[in-house]
C-alpha cells in the first residue's frame, strides 16, 4: 500500500473584494491532482513560484483543508479523521519549512523548542527527555551542548538541522520537505542534503521534497511530478523527466536552468510572456499561452494526465503525446 | 577595444564600525573591469561582493562603512576622491546599478512613469516634458515591455517580479550607463524569468557597448553569462580568471569545492543520484573572528604551515588566470 494517495485534490481559495468583501472568485491553487507516494521513496515537486507545490504541501499534511477529493495516508482519509486520529496522524507526518529563520521560536531554547512536541503527544514522561534531546542533535550533527542555547546563536544551515531534529523526533514515515535548502549557500545546501539522504536511508523515511531548484530536486528524488498552474503536467522517475520529458514545460523549465560548466551549449527556450493569473487560469490546457506547439485543440480541451510508459510509471498531461 | 579598462579597483578595503570594533568586510580587494565584457563576481552570503559594489557606487551605509585605502579608477580619475556633488553626475548616469529586489528597490507610492522620468530631471535637465516621455516609452520598448503607455500610468504592485526587473533595467539603461552593476538581478525570480531577464541584459549590453559586473551566489549563471569571474570568500578573492578557464581549471581549494559541492543536472558530471554530495568542512568565519592568514585554511583540505600565519598573494598561473593560495606558490618553486 503505498504511504500516500492523492485522489482528484482541489484546493480553492476565495478571494473577497470591495467593502463588503463580496467573494469575486476562486485562486484554483491546486486542481484536481492525483499521485501516489510509495514507501521509503522521495517524490520532487517543482515548478515556479505560484504554481501550488506549497499549497499542495500543505494539504497533505492536513495543515489546510481540502475544497474537494481525498489524501489517503496508509490507506485511510486524512479528511474523515477525528481530533485523537488527527493527532496520531500529525505524529506520522511531518513538515520541515523553508525558513529556518522564521520556523524556530526565538525565545524558546533549542530544548524547551524539542521538548514541546514529547508534551503535546505525551510522551515525556516515559522517558529521559534530555538523553533524548542530546541522542537527536548529534543525529542531525549539532552538538549535545547546543540544547541549552537560543535560536539566534545558530546559522542559517545549524537551525535548518534544528528544523530536521524537530521533525525526525517521534519516529514519522512522512516528512514533507517544502523548500527546506532555498534560503541556503551551495556549501550549506549539500551538507544538509548529505543529512536528509542519510536520515532517510537510517529510518526508511518517505519524503515529498518541494523544490523550485531543479538540479537539488534530481539529486535527491526517486520520481519528479512537474506543476504548472495548479496542476501536474508530467510526473516520471528522475532520469526520464531529465532525459526523456515529454511535456514541453517541462523542456522549457530545464532548458532554463544555467548549468555550472561553459563548455555544455544548450538550445535555451524561453518562454515568451508572463504567467498567466491563477485566479482566471486559460481555458484548455493552461500552458498553451505560452508553448510552442500550440495546436486547435489545446486551447479547447484539457489534457488529461496520461500513462505514457508503463514501465517507467511515465504520466504526461499534453495534447501532442495523445496524438502519437 | 577589449583591453581598454572601463573601470580599476585597486587595493581596497572596507571597514564598518560594529559593536566588536571594526570589522573588515572587504580586504585588499584589486581587480580591473575591461571595456565591453561582463566580470562575474562569485561567492557566499557574507563575502564581500555586495559590499565591494556599493563601493563602486559610493552608497556604503554611512557612517558605519568607510573605505579604508585603495583606489577606483573610472575615467582616468579616482573616484573615491569625489566630492558628493561630483559623485552624484556619475552615479546612475556613467555606472548604473540593479538590485536583488525588485520589489524594495521600486517606490510604491510613484507610478512607474514618474520614477523613471526622475533619472531624466536629473541627469538631462535640458530634456523636454514630451522628449522625457518619448525616450521613456523606447526604453520600456527596449527591454521589452508589452504596452508600454499602460506600464507607465501603472505602480510597483501591479506588475509581476519579471517585469518590476525590467522596469529597473530600463531606469538603470535610461542615461546609457558605461558600466552596469547587476548585483544578483535574478535571484528573487524563477528559472524561466531569470532566463528572460540575463538573455536581455546581455542583449542590451551589446547594443549600448556596455561593461556589466554581475554579482552572483550561483556558479551557472556565471558559466553561461561572463567572460570573466572573480571568486570571493571571506572578503578577498581567492580566485580570477577567464571564465573557461576557471571552470576547466579550479584551482583554489575553495572554488574546487564549492564546484563539487553543487547537485548537477548533467549526468556527465559523474554525480550519482541520492549519492552523498561532497562538502566543505566548516564554516566561514566570522568577520570579527577572521584567521590570521589565509582565511580558507581552517577549513581547506590542502592546508599547509604556511597558511595559518601568513596572507597568500596573488599568484599568476596564467595570464588570464590568478590565484590567492600558498599551495599553488610551493608548487612553482
Amino acid at each position: 500500500m503505498p504511504v500516500l494517495e492523492v485522489v482528484n485534490l482541489k484546493k480553492y481559495f476565495p478571494v473577497h473584494k470591495g467593502v463588503f468583501l463580496r467573494p469575486k472568485g476562486f485562486i484554483y491553487a491546486v486542481d484536481d491532482i492525483s499521485f501516489i507516494v510509495k514507501q521509503g521513496e522521495t517524490l520532487g515537486l517543482v515548478g515556479e513560484s505560484g504554481c501550488g507545490k506549497t499549497t499542495l504541501g500543505r494539504c497533505i499534511t492536513g495543515l489546510y483543508d481540502k475544497t474537494d477529493g481525498h489524501v489517503k495516508f496508509c490507506g485511510e482519509d486524512i479528511f474523515s479523521f477525528n481530533s485523537k486520529q488527527l493527532k496520531e496522524f500529525r505524529l506520522k507526518a511531518q513538515v520541515i519549512f523553508q525558513d529556518p529563520y522564521e520556523s524556530l521560536d526565538a525565545r524558546q531554547t533549542i530544548k524547551e523548542i524539542l521538548k514541546e512536541k514529547y508534551i503535546i503527544h505525551k510522551k515525556e514522561s516515559k522517558i529521559n527527555i534530555d538523553e533524548e534531546i542530546a541522542t537527536l542533535l548529534e543525529k542531525v550533527g549539532l552538538q549535545r551542548t547546543d540544547m541549552s542555547k537560543f535560536p539566534h546563536e545558530f546559522s542559517g544551515g545549524q537551525r535548518q538541522r534544528i528544523g530536521i531534529a524537530r521533525a525526525i523526533s517521534l519516529n514519522p514515515e512522512l516528512i514533507v520537505c517544502d523548500e527546506p535548502v532555498s534560503a541556503l549557500d551551495v556549501s550549506v545546501q549539500s551538507k544538509i542534503l548529505n543529512l536528509l539522504l542519510k536520515l532517510q536511508e537510517e529510518m526508511k523515511l518517505t519524503y515529498v521534497f518541494i523544490s523550485h531548484d531543479l538540479a537539488v530536486v534530481k539529486h535527491i528524488s526517486d520520481r519528479i511530478a512537474v506543476m504548472y498552474l495548479g496542476k501536474i503536467v508530467e510526473i516520471a522517475d528522475a532520469d526520464s523527466i531529465y532525459n526523456k520529458h515529454l511535456h514541453p514545460y517541462t523542456e522549457a523549465l530545464l532548458s532554463a536552468i544555467p548549468l555550472p560548466d561553459p563548455k555544455i551549449k544548450k538550445r535555451r527556450i524561453i518562454l515568451k510572456g508572463e504567467l498567466p493569473s491563477i485566479q482566471n487560469p486559460p481555458k484548455g490546457c493552461r500552458f498553451h499561452t505560452r508553448c510552442r506547439h500550440t495546436m486547435a485543440v489545446c486551447k479547447e480541451e484539457e489534457p488529461g494526465l496520461l500513462l505514457n510508459n508503463r514501465e517507467k510509471e511515465h504520466y504526461v498531461a499534453c495534447h501532442l503525446q495523445e496524438l502519437k | 577595444m577589449k583591453n581598454e579598462l572601463a573601470l580599476i579597483v585597486d587595493d581596497i578595503s572596507v571597514a564598518f564600525d560594529t559593536e566588536a570594533g571594526k570589522v573588515y568586510a572587504v580586504d585588499h580587494v584589486s581587480f580591473e573591469l575591461k571595456k565591453g565584457i561582463t566580470l562575474g563576481v562569485v561567492g557566499e552570503s557574507g563575502c564581500g561582493k555586495s559590499v565591494t559594489a556599493l563601493s563602486i557606487m559610493r552608497l556604503l551605509p554611512k557612517p558605519s562603512g568607510q573605505i579604508i585605502n585603495g583606489s577606483i579608477i573610472f575615467n582616468n580619475e579616482n573616484i573615491l576622491n569625489f566630492s558628493s556633488e561630483e559623485m552624484t553626475k556619475i552615479r546612475g548616469k556613467k555606472i548604473a546599478m540593479i538590485f536583488q529586489e525588485p520589489m524594495t528597490a521600486l517606490n510604491p507610492v510613484h507610478s512607474i512613469g514618474k520614477q523613471i522620468k526622475e533619472v531624466y530631471n536629473l541627469h538631462f535637465k535640458e530634456m523636454t516634458f514630451k522628449q522625457i516621455r518619448n525616450s521613456s516609452v523606447e526604453m520600456l520598448e527596449r527591454v521589452e515591455i508589452a504596452d508600454p503607455e499602460k506600464v507607465l500610468k501603472k505602480y510597483p504592485h501591479q506588475l509581476s517580479g519579471g517585469m518590476r526587473q525590467r522596469v529597473m533595467i530600463a531606469m538603470a539603461l535610461a542615461s546609457k550607463p558605461d558600466i552596469l552593476i547587476a548585483d544578483e538581478p535574478t535571484t528573487a525570480l524563477d528559472v524561466t524569468v531569470q532566463a528572460q531577464i540575463l538573455d536581455l541584459i546581455k542583449e542590451l549590453q551589446n547594443s549600448f557597448s556596455m561593461s556589466v559586473i554581475l554579482i552572483t551566489h550561483d556558479l551557472g549563471v556565471i558559466a553561461e553569462n561572463c567572460d570573466e569571474a572573480i571568486v570571493m570568500y571571506a572578503g578577498r578573492v581567492a580566485e580570477k580568471a577567464l571564465v573557461n578557464e576557471l571552470f576547466k581549471n579550479p584551482l583554489h581549494p575553495y572554488t574546487k569545492g564549492l564546484l563539487s559541492s553543487i547537485p548537477s543536472l548533467s549526468n556527465k558530471l559523474g554525480k550519482k543520484r541520492k549519492s552523498q554530495l561532497p562538502t566543505i568542512k566548516g564554516q566561514v568565519p566570522s568577520l570579527e573572528n577572521m584567521p590570521k592568514g589565509c582565511r580558507f585554511s581552517p577549513r581547506c583540505p590542502d592546508k599547509l604551515e604556511i597558511c595559518v600565519n601568513h596572507i597568500p598573494h596573488e599568484k599568476k598561473y596564467s595570464p588570464n588566470h590568478s590565484i590567492f593560495c600558498h599551495l599553488f606558490n610551493n608548487r612553482e618553486n
